[in-house]
């Protein structure tokens, strides 16, 4: 996984609610049993006036030139709604996105960001709006976000704090897997699921009920 | 001190805290399907890893198996031959139990898991897929994850997890026999946004919820992750220990007595403190049915299509091709479609056999409708609901996820309305350029009979016109 530390990039506003995995990705793209080759079905169904042929809609943010090297989206609320699918989050972090901030993300979503080295930043509103203001016209501002001081630093040079779990800004800034840490623990998980076992027998379907 | 349900779920399953509201919960049942499930197992057997506790794991084949007589490993969408090897493969390797394509239990995941009694009230339970929530109306704790979370959940039997906020929703009101738990989850999503649980894992409770049976629960709690929420539950009760008694998966004998006992003590106590209580009345409840392409953009059948205050309100009815200000009863639509996760169940089903019978659809509507599992087809089939839908002009298919979503496969058409008795109107969800309108599966069938979005009550008072347009059909 790569790690988090620190970008400098431009951004690209894309203010709408309730963007859904099914916008981001839409299922028809998950053409293979693969975590790869999905950045070119991101956001399909906007993205390509005709998606069978591929072709540009003009109208669309990310195929505006100005945005081209876009590693941050700056979204409308509820963010990442809709179907669990990793592959939303495969296809954004393949296609260059390392940070999106809204108002907010769904559960799912957030936790398959910070599981592939993406950081999802949540803030205010009021915050996001004025982020948008700043990154519309794509390359002529640069952002700054720096996980190790939680904060974002604007093309007008004003500064934005930001919060995020101990655990996750952990996994971000070490980029390790967290499935090797949490086999780190197995002795524990094994003395609590016996214990467990013995308690609620029904738990444990090694010898069937 | 007093806890809510959710806190007693969650402290059971600690194995060890990580600070700062997460923990490392222990994991007691994961299921997978074939596409997000075969990409986790292949990660795995990659990666050198191994399933930790195969016993507890289950896989079944839903999402892109085809829905029609006499499939196999082909399927309609393409490279869906793919993703149902791997999974075949992957729970070969892994030892995993896979309700596969022509087994007689296969099914929808969540249709499936509480038929076999694999779901339990106190359990664990996760799956990559975000409708996991449905089986928290088994007072679960039962949500959807990513297919990363769910390698790391096979390889090691638990998670990482930010515990969330509880919020508790109270239904108060009597729900008219006519209305359903669809109508219900609909209308608060209306009320409360489709972030309007962000953050939280929801209880329900109140006496409307009391009187539904598990079905309808299902049903209830499938649409919580509409709302954005970490996950819903209910507390279990008689009705719950009624549906899991005797299932494959459930205990049996004294371990049967000795889950009942705890089984008890699984709801929340007098005095729980939630972080969120809101209390919905649904006396005035209509049928419901969406108009736009969030299941938030939800009406009662004899409401008007809102004016838009926001961009994404306008996209909304720009993409769904209607005007505000316009009923949204009467629309015409081009397809019907009952099934799915929300209302694939048998009581689904005879909803709307009800409102069929001795009916059929209108001429130029293609209808179809896809038990949620093996099992809920032959049950309907017992009761010749099978001849029912039939002679009213749907398609009776083989369980799956089906057109609920567009793996690339089948799909309505491009700009085809269809009303439906899924979860999710979003853009596209049901096919390039498809229009979804949500609703229960007595609106689904009498909307299919009318041709138009229409209430149950139209049915029976169709003109002559209508019935002898029917007819000729
Ligand atoms: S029926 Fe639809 S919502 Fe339910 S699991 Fe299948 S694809 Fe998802």
């Amino acid at each position: 996984m790569e790690k988090f530390t620190r970008i400098s990039a431009i951004a690209a506003p894309l203010v709408r609610e309730n963007i859904d995995t099914d916008i981001i990705i839409p299922s028809r793209e998950m053409k293979r049993v693969s975590k790869k080759g999905l950045s070119n079905g991101l956001f399909a169904g906007w993205r390509y006036s005709d998606m069978e042929a591929r072709t540009p809609d003009p109208e669309f943010i990310l195929n505006n030139p100005a945005y081209l090297g876009t590693q941050i989206l700056v979204v409308g609320k509820n963010f990442g709604c809709g179907s669990s699918r990793e592959h939303a989050v495969w296809a954004l972090a393949e296609y260059g996105i390392r940070t999106i901030v809204a108002p907010s993300f769904s559960a799912i979503f957030r936790s398959n960001c910070i599981q592939n080295g993406v950081l999802p930043i949540a803030v205010a509103n009021s915050e996001v709006l004025r982020l948008a203001e700043q990154a519309i016209g794509g390359s002529n501002g640069i952002f700054t976000v720096d996980l190790l001081a939680q904060e974002i630093l604007l093309p007008d040079g004003e500064k934005l704090a930001f919060e995020i779990s101990k655990q996750d800004r952990q996994t971000l800034l070490d980029g390790l897997d967290p499935i090797d840490r949490t086999l780190q623990l197995s002795d524990q998980i094994s003395a609590f699921e016996a214990s467990r076992f013995a308690a609620h027998p029904w738990v444990s379907l090694q010898v069937k009920p | 001190m007093a806890k809510t349900l959710f806190d007693k779920l969650w402290d059971a399953h600690v194995v060890t805290e990580l600070g700062d509201d997460s923990a490392l919960l222990y994991i007691d049942r994961v299921f997978i399907h074939e596409r997000t499930g075969s990409v986790a197992l292949k990660a795995l057997q990659e990666s050198g890893r191994k399933v930790r506790f195969p016993a507890n794991a289950f896989g079944t084949m839903d999402h892109i198996v085809d829905t029609i007589d006499g499939r196999d490993d082909n399927t309609i969408m393409p490279s869906g031959r793919e993703f149902i090897e791997a999974m075949r493969e992957g729970c070969e390797w892994a030892g995993i139990r896979l309700f596969d394509i022509n087994d007689s239990d296969q099914g929808i995941v969540h249709v499936i898991s509480p038929e076999q009694g694999i779901v339990l009230p106190g359990l664990s339970l996760v799956c990559p897929d975000s409708h996991t929530c449905s089986q928290g109306a088994f007072g679960a704790l039962a949500w959807g994850i990513g297919s990363t979370e769910a390698e790391h959940a096979l390889a090691t039997s638990t998670l990482r997890v930010s515990k969330p906020k509880t919020m508790r929703i109270k239904v108060n009101g009597t729900l008219d026999p006519s209305l359903t738990a669809k109508d219900v989850i609909m209308h608060i999503i209306g009320e409360l946004g489709a972030a309007g649980g962000s953050g939280y894992a929801i209880e329900f409770c109140g006496s409307v919820i009391d009187s539904m049976d598990m079905e309808a629960r299902m049903t209830l709690c499938n649409m919580g992750v509409e709302l954005s929420a970490f996950t819903a539950m209910i507390a279990p009760d008689d009705k719950t220990i009624q549906f899991l008694k005797g299932r494959p998966y459930a205990p049996s004998g004294k371990n049967w007595d000795d889950a009942l006992q705890e089984w008890q003590a699984l709801k929340s106590c007098d005095g729980a403190n939630f972080d969120e209580e809101i209390e919905v009345d649904i006396s005035a409840l209509q049928e419901t049915v969406t108009w736009g392409t969030s299941p938030e953009h939800a009406l009662p059948i004899s409401g008007v299509i809102p004016t838009p205050n926001s961009e994404s309100m306008r996209k909304a009815l720009d993409y769904i091709g209607l005007e505000a200000g316009a009923t949204i009863r009467g629309t015409k639509i081009d397809g019907a479609f009952i099934g799915s996760c929300t209302n694939g169940r048998l009581s689904d089903l005879r909803r709307a056999a009800a409102i069929l019978k001795g009916q059929h659809v209108a001429p130029g509507v293609k209808a179809i409708c896809v038990p949620g599992s093996m099992a809920v087809k032959a049950a309907a089939e017992a009761e010749g609901l099978d001849r029912i839908f039939k002679e009213a002009g749907f398609e009776w298919r083989l369980p799956g996820c089906s057109m609920c979503f567009f793996a690339g496969g089948e799909s309505f058409g491009h700009k085809a309305r269809v009303v439906s008795t899924t979860n999710r109107n979003f853009e596209n969800r049901q096919g390039p350029r498809t229009r979804s309108h949500l609703a229960s599966p007595a609106t689904v069938a009498a909307s299919a009979v009318m041709g138009r979005i229409a209430s149950m009550s139209e049915v029976e008072a169709k003109t002559p016109n209508e019935l002898a347009s029917a007819k000729a059909s």
